[in-house]
């Protein structure tokens, strides 16, 4: 992918932005200009670095949970018409059931710290992983599967041999979703409730009517999320052709 | 490889009801190679499926047996279509796939003898992307030899391939499966005619049988007998299909 086209959308989203502010001069605490944002980004560096820190820690931890506990899932759910008939509907349920109304009851049981927070997204992961991967589990190829018939194989082989390969590019899917997902699971649960992080930030930013310091946590959080995705594109972009 | 055996498939076909086709009695004799012709969906690859054991959408009524009367299905080799090479997989680990899905330890000599044969040396650590037509179908010829089953199963093998690598396709299948008992199916009235030491004509009515060559197969492309073989076939199956 060439960088320079991105890089030229940004800038004139910028410019167009401070122009905005410029010719209205609509006040500081209702928009502030992004030179005003870049200022106080680096004057308050540190701040925002110790508070990414705490948030990119909930976010990994978030990922690696989510990740571990859908591959889980999938695989159990493909190998297992009695589990497929007992869990689906009730992962489905809980889909239905929208996330962020769990994130006090998680702050309640998990406490203050980090960890409500991690599994907030895992929860928020956990699905996108599972179905993407577990979709692709159930659609291996047929002609694949006929041919492992005829060679006699085991089900466990034709999983781990056939099945899982063919389904590494959906699971790396997921796994790009879930890189997306992720920072907004933590930063709801710091909303929620919490001392520290990039989502306590922009609260509490916000409600002193700082929001140039508002804008440049969440621009923070932001590039956060898209350089976690580029890296898992990275990682996973691999899993397409994978040796077995 | 154990002793191949004959086989005979005897029975009728009905999909939802609708008679895909009428009884007939097909054999294939043992270590022989047996063509299989006939117009486009008049139900050779069910044939095919049913004799391997593998899921078709039609019901079957009827039996398949081996001359040594042990069970048929777990002697095959099936050879379908679509070379079915796993896109992951290098081409050596295409061809030991077998013995990695039973859990066996594979067989390395084997495995260099017929990369020798099918003339992948050169490829074998190569994906399936990396590789021609020609090859791929060689590739699967390989894995298919590998399994080392008295019974082989093709479905139109050569199909994709153009005349020339074909016709050596022919040959190298022919040399690698003597003694084996052989059912191809074919929409290519010369491969038949190249290869049966027998050759049926399929229609939803039942099978027609066609006197292939005297002479020994792989039989010349140009000889006199298979090219009237093969417009004889090709007379039978306008006729037939239309
Ligand atoms: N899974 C299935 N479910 C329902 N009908 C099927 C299924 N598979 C095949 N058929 C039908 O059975 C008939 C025979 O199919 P089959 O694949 O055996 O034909 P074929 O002789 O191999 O044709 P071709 O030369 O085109 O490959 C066709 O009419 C097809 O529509
Ligand atoms: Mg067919």
């Amino acid at each position: 992918m060439k960088l320079w086209p991105p890089i030229a959308a940004t800038v004139f989203a910028l410019c167009v932005w401070q122009a905005v502010v410029t010719l209205t001069g609509v006040q500081k605490f209702i928009l502030p200009s992004p030179t005003l944002v870049a200022e106080t980004w680096w004057l308050n560096r540190w701040l925002i670095a110790e508070h990414t820190l705490i948030t990119l820690n909930e976010i990994l931890i978030g990922l690696v949970i989510g990740i571990s506990l859908g591959v889980v899932t999938a695989l159990t759910l493909a190998s297992s018409k009695t589990a497929r008939t007992l869990l689906a509907p009730m992962l489905v349920f809980t889909q239905a059931l929208p996330v962020f109304a769990l994130a006090p009851i998680l702050t309640l049981w998990l406490g203050y710290g980090i960890w409500s927070k991690a599994a907030m997204a895992v929860l928020i992961t956990y699905f996108p992983v599972t179905s993407a991967f577990f979709d692709g589990l159930m659609r291996t190829p047929s002609g694949y599967l006929d041919l492992a018939k005829t060679m006699q194989a085991s089900p466990r082989r034709v999983l781990w041999y056939i099945r899982v390969p063919a389904a590494l590019p959906n699971l790396g899917a997921g796994v790009r979703l879930a890189a997306v997902y992720a920072p907004i699971g933590a930063v709801i649960g710091e909303w929620v409730g919490s001392s520290k992080g990039l989502g306590y930030l922009m609260l509490l930013a916000n409600g002193r009517a700082k929001t140039d310091l508002m804008f440049a946590a969440m621009l923070t959080l932001g590039v956060l999320s898209v350089l976690l995705y580029v890296l898992m594109a990275k990682l996973t972009r691999r899993l397409g052709d994978r040796e077995t | 490889m154990t002793q191949a055996p004959g086989i005979t498939l005897k029975g009728q076909a009905s999909i939802e009801g609708r008679q895909l086709f009428a009884p007939l009695t097909l054999s294939l004799d043992a270590g022989r190679w047996t063509c299989l012709l006939g117009g486009s969906g008049v139900g050779k690859t069910t044939v095919l499926r049913l004799m391997a054991d593998l899921p078709t959408g039609a019901d079957f009524d009827g039996e398949i047996l081996a001359t040594d009367k042990t069970p048929v299905a777990e002697r095959i080799a099936y050879m379908a279509q679509d070379d079915l090479l796993l896109p992951w997989a290098t081409v050596e680990k295409n061809i030991a796939l077998g013995a990695r899905l039973r859990g066996q330890k594979m067989d390395a000599v084997r495995v260099e003898r017929l990369l020798d044969r099918c003339g992948l040396h050169a490829h074998r650590g190569k994906k399936p992307s990396e590789l021609s037509g020609g090859q791929r179908q060689r590739v699967a010829l390989a894995r298919t030899l590998m399994e080392d089953k008295p019974i082989i199963l093709l479905d139109e093998p050569f199909s994709a391939l153009d005349e020339k690598t074909r016709a050596a396709m022919q040959d190298l299948a022919a040399d690698l499966l003597t003694n084996r008992t052989v059912l191809v199916v074919t929409h290519d009235p010369g491969e038949a005619a190249r290869l049966g030491h027998a050759i049926y004509v399929m229609t939803a009515a039942g099978l027609t049988s066609v006197a292939p060559p005297a002479s020994s197969v792989p039989r010349p492309v140009d000889a006199p007998d298979t090219i009237t073989c093969r417009s004889d076939l090709l007379r039978l199956l306008m006729e037939t299909t239309t």
